[in-house]
């Protein structure tokens, strides 16, 4: 029993990330999308907070969107793992449910 | 309709009530999916709890007042508004500052029962966590 949830905020405009890393049950899926790249990060003012409040669930960013932001690979969070629209598709298919964090 | 073909279905607010459509939007979306005979609850957290604070007054600002059609929702057997604590303190709020919502037990005399079911931070996980299908605004 798992869920997926999305997140497509900047931790910097809003709460929503803080919000769901805050909800989001042990073992579940977060996975950060469109300006919610951001969250990803490594070396802001936010990757510590995320670092801490995610240790118990799988962290996951979409590849296409920090590419999109000409993020470096380099730049996300050790921790977090980057996938493919494929592999999100297939974690949707595959969990319980899914809640997207607006 | 069959029980095994009721599916819960949780409306979750996160959202204040006029800077943008969201919250409008949820309630007339939980209206519609009303009709579907299904085991629907409403979650509010975040700016959502301020969603349901009472005395709330459009007139001069020419807005729709939505917030007494909380108090319907009773009618449509959507009976379980979780509010949670945590949310409601960081903003200042009690029980006392929302609506008194209430639904009708016909299965107990039609006696009055409040909607509004304040759970803890892990506790609206818990309601999240057990739900088919989460809808959010």
């Amino acid at each position: 029993m798992s869920t997926l949830h999305t997140v497509n905020k900047s931790p910097f405009q809003n709460q929503s990330l803080i919000s769901c890393l805050g909800h989001a049950k042990a073992g579940d899926s977060v996975l950060m999308i469109e300006d919610g790249v951001y969250g990803a990060m490594s070396g802001n003012a936010m990757s510590e907070v995320v670092a801490g409040m995610g240790a118990n669930v799988k962290l996951f960013v979409l590849g296409a969107d920090v590419a999109a932001r000409g993020i470096d690979a380099g730049r996300v969070a050790e921790g977090v793992t980057s996938v493919n629209y494929e592999e999100f598709v297939g974690m949707a298919a595959s969990c319980d449910r899914v809640q997207n964090w607006l | 309709m069959s029980e095994e073909n009721i599916k819960k279905f949780l409306y979750v607010n996160r959202k204040a009530p006029y800077g943008t459509i969201f919250a409008q939007e949820a309630l007339e979306v939980v209206l519609i999916g009303a009709a579907f005979d299904q085991d629907v609850s409403l979650a509010f957290l975040d700016d959502g709890v301020f969603q349901l604070t009472k005395g709330q007054d459009t007139k001069e600002s020419g807005l729709k007042n939505f917030s007494p059609t909380f108090r319907a929702l009773g009618d449509y057997e959507v009976t379980k508004l979780y509010v949670e604590q945590e949310s409601l303190d960081e903003r200042g709020l009690t029980l006392d500052d929302l609506q008194d919502i209430q639904w009708e037990d016909e299965d107990d005399d039609y006696n009055e029962k409040p909607s509004i079911i304040v759970v803890s931070r892990a506790g609206m996980a818990d309601v999240m966590a057990d739900q088919d299908v989460v809808l959010s605004f």
